[in-house]
């Protein structure tokens, strides 16, 4: 039966407004909405999608963070995941790509999955290395920003989304690592019987202190909103007369 | 201090976003030397050494051969930095540069502060600065944020690079993306939709404002991505640049690559609830508002 892995990360909602923490290393967590990583959508969607494609296939979800990422574990396996790991790390914030990437490989290296999926970036740090780091460290090939992925009898033919909306036709063997960028598919909702089903799947706990991490590459020297620079006139207040407002301005502009 | 730039060459033509390396490299007031797979018919305008290997042998996208090339580079120049664009090309190449020569990586630079590299966080809701602790630093540098002020001069020292090497993945060349139903480049007016529409059904309101403005409507990539638009009515980076003289951003946040596409219009006017939105930034006029109540509102006002 073959293996199959997705890396998940759980990240504050964008939309969210963001505060700078007490010791200015990252954002304040306390009242934010938690989810699954965009991008990491994808990559659960196509998993979930190779493993049906496959018809026995099986599919593990690993995300390293603190104990409320299993909430985001748990979408994933009622997406249809089959089982989920979850690397427990209160620190894992602070961490850099490496030390992230290092973890998840010495996770897969005594495995034997056939295909790695993962988002091609988060979008709380939005580095795009974790993903390529993973397959570097493996030694296996990784496929980057793929917005097409079609696998058949361990060939991968997939395009990569490139500036300008072209493509760039790419193929490799597996095993194998893909980086999904968004529009890939579309993630599907879990619907209540999947929720329910989620809910008796395993779901294990896999400390982070018995991972030998290498040296922190990069540390946090300062965190803050960016600089105002716009000059943008605000309107605001009552709709209506917002309206008027932004209709005279429109008009005098055309 | 010394960097290595990484320029980018694609479908037959050597990529502009090279003077935007020249430019960062200028402001760190570092030695540059630059490394480009590509041709001797397209060379930079750059005053320095530049190795080249022929596209031919290397091809545009073979990152384990390029990886290869870049780290004999690397090894003659010892730079303290290597510098690429944040790019399909840059994003994919710097971690595998990066792990081999066992640098740090900043992915994404908006600015160098207090001599640190700032780099985006939350869609650029927050800059993190960074201290770097590793002797080399691989950088990939955001589109647009090192603009050079003057157009690039010189001739290059062409060092012309073996190619050797296999790669694990194969490369068969480009799509073109796919015509649409509108040419947005030719918009007088656009009505564009971000993910704060919230669903579908709204989108007709944005149709509607932009009829009463006699425009085209437009949309964000979480719109596109959702299929509630065309890709061909996408704006930003993955999708179109458009200039017209009015543009109405309605409920989006204003991530980079969406400012991309839409930065050199006339007059941004933001309908955004969220008065911090980064949209703000680049916004004439910001309403702070719920487009759902100001958008019907405001295409009554024009129709009177």
């Amino acid at each position: 039966m073959k293996k199959l892995l997705v890396c998940i990360k759980q990240v504050p909602d964008m939309e969210s407004r963001f505060k700078v923490n007490t010791d200015g290393t990252w954002y304040e967590e306390t009242d934010l909405a938690w989810r699954m990583n965009e991008y990491d959508e994808y990559a659960v969607e196509q998993a979930v999608q190779l493993k049906e494609q496959l018809g026995e296939a099986e599919l593990t979800v690993l995300c390293i963070g603190p104990d409320r990422v299993k909430e985001t574990i748990k979408k994933a396996l009622a997406m249809g995941a089959d089982r989920g790991v979850h690397m427990t790390d209160n620190e894992s914030h602070l961490r850099d790509p490496l030390a992230i990437a290092s973890m998840i490989a010495d996770f897969a290296r005594q495995q034997d999955f056939e295909l790695i999926f993962t988002g091609m970036q988060s979008q709380d740090r939005g580095s795009a290395q974790v993903g390529v780091l993973v397959a570097e460290l493996l030694g296996i090939p990784a496929l980057t920003t793929l917005v097409e992925f079609a696998y058949d009898q361990g060939t991968i033919t997939a395009k990569r989304e490139l500036e300008g909306g072209s493509r760039a036709l790419v193929s490799c063997s597996t095993p194998a690592l893909v980086t999904c960028q968004l529009g890939l598919n579309r993630p599907r909702y879990p619907t209540l019987p999947n929720i329910m089903k989620a809910k008796k799947k395993e779901l294990a706990s896999l400390p982070v202190t018995d991972l030998k991490l290498p040296p922190a590459q990069l540390k946090t020297a300062a965190m803050a909103p960016p600089p105002k620079r716009g000059s943008a006139r605000i309107l605001e207040g009552d709709t209506g007369d917002v309206a008027a407002q932004l209709a005279a301005v429109i008009k005098e502009k055309m | 201090m010394k960097t290595l730039l990484i320029a980018e060459y694609r479908e037959g033509k050597l990529l502009d976003s090279y003077t935007e390396l020249i430019a960062f490299s200028e402001k760190l007031g570092a030695q540059a030397s630059m490394f480009v797979v590509g041709s001797r018919e397209q060379l930079p305008a750059f005053a320095g050494r530049l190795y080249l290997a022929d596209v031919k042998a290397a091809t545009e996208f073979n990152p384990a051969v390029h990886k290869q090339l870049i780290c004999e580079v690397a090894a003659k120049e010892q730079p303290q930095m290597i510098v690429l664009p944040h790019s399909s090309y840059g994003w994919d190449l710097a971690p595998r540069l990066a792990l081999a020569l066992k640098a740090a990586q900043v992915s994404e630079i908006v600015d160098v502060r207090d001599g640190q590299l700032v780099v985006p966080v939350c869609n650029g809701k927050l800059q993190r600065q960074v201290d770097v602790q590793t002797e080399l630093t691989v950088a990939t540098l955001q589109a647009g944020a090192f603009p050079l002020k003057e157009a690039p001069a010189g001739t290059p020292e062409i060092i012309d690079l073996a190619v050797t090497g296999s790669s694990d993945l194969t490369f068969s060349g480009y799509e073109a993306a796919a015509a649409g139903e509108v040419d947005l480049g030719k918009a007088r007016v656009i009505v564009s939709a971000g993910r704060g529409i919230g669903k579908p059904e709204n989108l007709e309101m944005i149709k509607g404002l932009a009829k009463a403005l006699k425009g085209e409507y437009a949309a964000s990539r979480p719109v596109v991505d959702a299929g509630w638009a065309d890709h061909s009515r996408q704006v930003g980076t993955t999708g179109q640049t458009v200039a017209p003289k009015l543009y109405v951003a309605c409920g989006i946040s204003g991530a980079i690559q969406h400012l991309a596409g839409m930065k050199k219009s006339d007059f941004v006017v933001a309908i955004n609830s969220d008065k911090d939105a980064p949209i703000g930034e680049v916004a004439d006029v910001l309403a702070v508002a719920d487009l759902k109540q100001l958008v019907p509102a405001l295409t009554e006002k024009l129709q009177a």
